[in-house]
Formats: C-alpha cells, sequence, structure tokens
C-alpha cells in the first residue's frame, strides 16, 4: 500500500472538516473492501477517514414510527445478533449474515456495502426491497434518497465529494408484509452473488390480494435494480404461482448481466426469474406470519 | 523520505503495549514485523482465507483488513495469547490429538477463529462448526478433521469447566 494519511474523526463536524482539506479520501469502516483495494492498487487516495469513532454512524435504534434507523458502519455482527431486529425484519438477517464469514461480518457494515456499490453487493436488493432510504450528511446538511437512486454504476454513486453516508433507514413495515432475501451462489458459503433477489410482499387486510411489492435484483446490471415492472406484475392479483411466474418474467426481462467467470449472460437470467419465484414464495410466508 | 509513524497503545494478549507503525501497515504486518509475533499467518493478505484471524475486542476478523492504527485503545488476542504458559488451550490439545494439521499454515487462524466461537458458544454442534469456519481455508485436510478437534475441545471444556 502506498503511503497514506490515517484520521479519525470523533465527530461528523471533524469528518466534514477532514473532507475539506484538499486532500483526497476514502472512508475507513469495516475495512474489508476499502483497504484490499488500496492494497491492490485498485484505489488511490491521500487519506483514510476512519469512521467508526462517529456516534451517528456508530448506533441504531427503532423510530417512533417503527423504522429502524441503522448508523452506517454499525457491524453486521451486532444487527443479526440483536434479537428483535430478527424477530421485525428478517430480511436484514437474510443478507447480513451471508456477506463473507464470521471475520468479515465483525466488522463489515450496510454503509459499507452501499458505499462500495458493486453490483452483487448482497444487503442492497434486500434493503431495496423494504424500502430503505439513505441519510447522507455534509458540511452543507444533511439529505434523504432511496436507496434505488443512489448508485449509477459498477464502484459508482451520486455521493459527492464532502458528503458522507451517515445513516441507513428502514421505514416501517406496512402491515400484513413480509420480505425475503435469496441469493445464488455456486457453493454453500463465502462467495459473490451470481444473481441476488429481494422481495417484500403486502398483503390486503382479507389476505387475499396482493396490495403492494417490491422486487429488487442483483448482479444482473451496471447497479442492482428496484424491479417496478415486477412489483406492477402483482399488485391486485391473488398471491401464488400464477402471479409469481410473472413477476419472475419481468424480473428477468429488466435483467440486463454480462457473462463473466461467476456465470453467462443466459444462467443469471434464468437465475433471475427462479430466485424472484423463491424469494417471493418465502415473502409471502412471513406476510402471513406477520 | 522520513516515514511518518504513528504511536499506538493497545492491549495485546492481555499486556498493554505500545507500538510505533505507519497509518498503511495492516495490523498483521504490525504484529509479524514490528513486534515479531509471528504465529499469525498471511495466506491471501485479501480477507478471504482466515490464516490470519485474531480476535480484535472480542470478535474475530481478519488482521489483514485491518490497520495497525486501528488497535488504538483496543484489546487484541492473537495465537500466542491461547495457550496458557506452557499449557496448551483445549483446542491445541485436540488439534494435535486429532491430526489436524498437515502443512499448518491455516492452523493458527482456525484455532482462533475456533476460539472465539467456543468463548461465545461452548457447545456448538457440527453444523454450527462447519458455518463459524466457513471462513477460514484449508488446503490439506479436507475439514473433517478440524471439525471433530474442535468438537472434541468442546467436549474436554466442558469435562474441565
Amino acid at each position: 500500500m502506498k503511503e497514506i494519511d490515517y484520521l479519525a474523526p470523533a465527530s461528523l463536524d471533524e469528518a466534514y472538516a477532514a473532507l475539506q482539506n484538499g486532500k483526497t479520501s476514502a472512508f475507513l469502516a469495516g475495512g474489508t473492501d476499502i483497504i484490499v483495494q488500496l492494497r491492490e492498487g485498485r484505489k488511490q487516495v491521500d487519506q483514510l477517514i476512519d469512521v467508526k469513532r462517529i456516534p451517528e454512524l456508530m448506533r441504531y435504534g427503532w423510530t417512533d414510527g417503527g423504522g429502524l434507523a441503522i448508523g452506517a458502519s454499525v457491524p453486521f455482527a451486532e444487527i443479526y445478533e440483536d434479537a428483535e431486529i430478527a424477530r421485525r425484519l428478517p430480511c436484514l438477517i437474510d443478507c447480513a449474515t451471508l456477506v463473507g464469514g464470521i471475520q468479515i461480518q465483525s466488522r463489515a457494515c450496510f454503509g459499507g456495502n452501499i458505499g462500495n456499490s458493486g453490483p452483487a453487493a448482497d444487503t442492497v436488493p434486500a434493503l431495496i426491497a423494504l424500502g430503505a432510504t439513505l441519510t447522507l450528511g455534509s458540511r452543507e446538511g444533511a439529505r434523504e434518497l432511496p436507496l434505488e437512486a443512489f448508485f449509477t454504476g459498477p464502484g459508482q454513486n451520486v455521493l459527492a465529494p464532502g458528503e458522507l453516508i451517515v445513516t441507513v433507514n428502514v421505514p416501517p413495515q406496512p402491515a400484513r408484509s413480509g420480505a425475503f432475501f435469496h441469493r445464488f451462489i455456486p457453493r454453500n458459503e463465502m462467495d459473490i452473488a451470481v444473481v441476488n433477489v429481494g422481495a417484500r410482499i403486502e398483503l390486503d387486510a382479507a389476505g387475499e390480494r396482493i396490495a403492494g411489492a417490491r422486487v429488487s435484483v442483483g448482479a444482473v446490471a451496471p447497479t442492482p435494480l428496484l424491479v417496478e415492472e415486477a412489483g406492477a406484475a402483482l399488485v391486485g392479483q391473488a398471491p401464488g404461482e400464477e402471479a409469481f411466474a410473472r413477476a419472475g418474467d419481468a424480473a428477468a426481462a429488466a435483467a440486463r448481466p454480462i457473462t463473466d467467470m461467476r456465470g453467462s449472460i443466459a444462467q443469471r437470467v434464468h437465475l433471475t426469474r427462479v430466485l424472484t419465484v423463491r424469494a417471493l414464495r418465502r415473502a409471502l410466508e412471513r406476510a402471513r406470519e406477520a | 523520505m522520513p516515514m511518518r509513524r504513528s504511536h499506538v497503545q493497545t492491549t495485546l494478549n492481555g499486556e498493554e503495549i505500545d507500538f510505533l507503525c505507519e497509518p498503511r501497515q495492516s495490523l498483521l504486518e504490525v504484529l509479524r514485523d514490528e513486534l515479531g509475533l509471528t504465529g499469525t499467518k498471511e495466506g491471501c493478505n485479501n480477507g478471504n482465507c482466515g490464516a490470519c484471524s485474531v480476535i480484535l475486542d472480542g470478535r474475530l476478523v481478519n488482521s489483514c483488513c485491518v490497520l495497525g492504527v486501528e488497535a488504538e485503545g483496543a484489546s487484541v488476542v492473537t495465537i500466542e495469547g491461547v495457550a496458557e504458559g506452557e499449557r496448551l488451550h483445549p483446542l491445541q490439545q485436540a488439534f494435535l490429538e486429532e491430526a489436524a494439521l498437515q502443512c499448518g499454515v491455516c492452523t493458527p487462524g482456525f484455532i482462533v477463529a475456533a476460539k472465539a466461537l467456543l468463548d461465545a458458544e461452548p457447545s456448538p454442534d457440527e453444523g454450527r462448526v462447519r458455518h463459524w469456519l466457513a471462513g477460514n481455508l484449508c488446503r490439506c485436510t479436507g475439514y473433517d478433521k478440524i471439525v471433530r478437534a474442535v468438537l472434541k475441545a468442546s467436549d474436554m471444556q466442558e469435562v474441565t469447566a
């Protein structure tokens, strides 16, 4: 790794000041992406800003309305060890327990997975399905945007110079809704997604029709996608295989993957359809339990 | 050009120490090159293999993906801190008895990882052990002997507890 400055600001204001000192910066939270990228020369910056001493980034809690505000740098292990999160937002557990092994989950975090902006990021389709937003902070103030609007390309996003991800906000979930995250890799653990899918289903009061749905797919486009056509194909339908198959077709139609070492275009399109249907089945089970 | 070195105070295997390191040095490099603790191994150096596993503030991490400067104010346990003097930890004893190593490069990482598991969950079942150790790679044993050794160590701890 090239010589680099290390700063550990103790507050957001200190972090914003560090971002204005004329040097190129990267953020250090769990370090599981950025340290490797710097070491391998895939990224070069003048300074690393360790954000783990900033209180707002290292805490999480339920909002008054029943949403969950997660500091960007809270490690996955802290999230999935929380029994109330596991009970109320099991879809978050689906994804947080799949990123790397225990060593990675001790440090890696939602803000890092999002900020790294990989097309296959495992937590992103789950969070998009849950309707998550980001709070971005800078010296000028804070702004909030839907997670699906954050990404602009592989490793690229709308974060402005001087700005950082402060919290990942999971809004209160609709009544009678359930969400599930599903990933395909060629082995049981420790791999990057060939395709991953997050899905949420909301049932009507009678439990007979789908009142709302969100489907998000990853690793099949330059950015994770919210497939609005898949959601639209489900609304008003009876929850079941026929509707799920149409949503799967819509998700497959939205996929525009590449062929690489992990899978071909044809395999990824096929998997998008299959995983969408499977994620919807499990989301429906959870919606009925809710 | 003079190297810019940071002064870091940390607790290493229960002992309060301080060291100097460059901000770009990983905790793994600091342990091996600055502190002479070469029990922690470098395998992939990119967070995949777990050979450099250490316990940082009670959590299992890859020391190649931690900077040395991040150890400021923290507590670090390495393979050198697992035995009590000359008395082997049950995991070390079980790895010997079950022949759970061949070339040995992955072994310190496996033992530290398994210690983190047994510290948190004294009686894991086989599935839990395999899942927990998914972040540690071994190219010699095929894993079965390692898993048997961890389960045996768990039993040994129960007997002595």
